[in-house]
């Protein structure tokens, strides 16, 4: 209880790894709270290479991270870029009125 | 030991009921904000753990940058006032509870992995947490600029790329506004500015502009 192993990181890591899936799978508001949840992800991985890297004593973990962190910058800039223009073009970035595609 | 775990459990609550109001604030700029508490207290964490480097990056990268580009379009597209009809459709539709479902079934898997998994008796002391006399800043940097400089400068590359996309893609023209035209301007000939023309005496010369 009170000694933090690397078992209390992996399930802090996994709740939020699930929690994301859940704000990407009952979303219904707009494609914004999507994107945070694809962040929230991404942080869930994150806290799994840092506690594997510190608790094996490898910094090939913090490497990955830094790197992860690179991407996640750039998706979350893309993303919003993708965002503005679908709402200049369309008017609307609600989920549910985001049926051109008929999927 | 015991400090320790007290602010583990306290930053971990932070951020689990953050990142639980991520998803079901009605308000899309609340989202944003506890997005924000969110990534401060996982880097809390990361700072107590041991990687200062990396939290600390973390709370420039995300909190400094991602989480005010998520707040600019937020604002800028007007989607603050959309009200969030979470768990609740007009038409019943089937996904809810199938994606309830399947998301509770990854988070027991994950469960169950991290649970039942036998680590190597090594990972399991305490002693690996106490620093050593290189700080983790510097060791970070001995490994990235060396055995990783290739995945460094590939990562320059994605922002390299991310940054021209982004600009591309919201890149707009507008009508009625005077621009430079680089083109014009350099591929202008001589011939086409200058015309040299004899004077005769006492007559002058009409120019027509």
């Amino acid at each position: 209880m009170f000694e933090i192993g690397l078992g209390h990181y992996l399930t802090l890591g996994a709740i939020i790894f699930t929690i994301g899936v859940v704000g990407i799978f009952l979303n219904r508001k707009n494609i914004i709270v999507i994107l945070m949840s694809i962040e929230l992800i991404l942080l869930s991985v994150n806290i799994n290479m840092v506690s594997f890297s510190i608790f094996i004593n490898d910094l090939s973990g913090q490497i990955f991270t830094l790197f992860i962190l690179t991407v996640a910058a750039a998706e979350a800039a893309i993303g919003l870029a993708i965002i503005v223009v679908y709402y200049r073009n369309a008017g609307t970035i609600r989920v549910e009125e985001i049926d051109k595609l008929k999927g | 030991m015991i400090a320790h775990a007290i602010f583990f459990y306290i930053f971990s609550f932070i951020a689990i009921v953050s990142a639980i109001m991520v998803t079901v604030s009605k308000n899309t700029v609340h989202s944003v904000f506890f997005l924000i508490l969110d990534f401060i207290s996982i880097s809390c964490l990361f700072i107590m753990i041991g990687a200062e480097f990396l939290g600390m990056i973390m709370l420039i990268v995300y909190v400094g940058a991602v989480a005010v580009l998520f707040l600019f379009v937020v604002m800028m597209l007007n989607v603050a006032h959309q009200k969030n009809i979470f768990f609740k459709s007009n038409q019943g539709s089937k996904h809810i509870p199938i994606g309830l479902f399947v998301s509770l079934i990854i988070f027991f898997e994950l469960i169950i992995v991290v649970g039942g998994w036998k680590y190597k008796p090594e990972l399991n002391n305490i002693s690996s947490l106490e620093t050593t006399s290189i700080s983790n800043t510097h060791s970070i940097g001995y490994v990235l600029y060396t055995d990783y400089i290739h995945l460094f400068q590939l990562s320059g590359m994605i922002l390299l790329v991310a940054m021209i996309g982004a600009i591309i893609l919201t890149y707009r023209k507008r009508e009625g506004l005077k621009r430079q035209s680089y083109f014009s301007q350099i591929s202008r000939e001589k011939i086409d500015g200058v015309d040299l023309v004899d004077v005769e005496k006492n007559k002058g010369i009409k120019i027509d502009v």
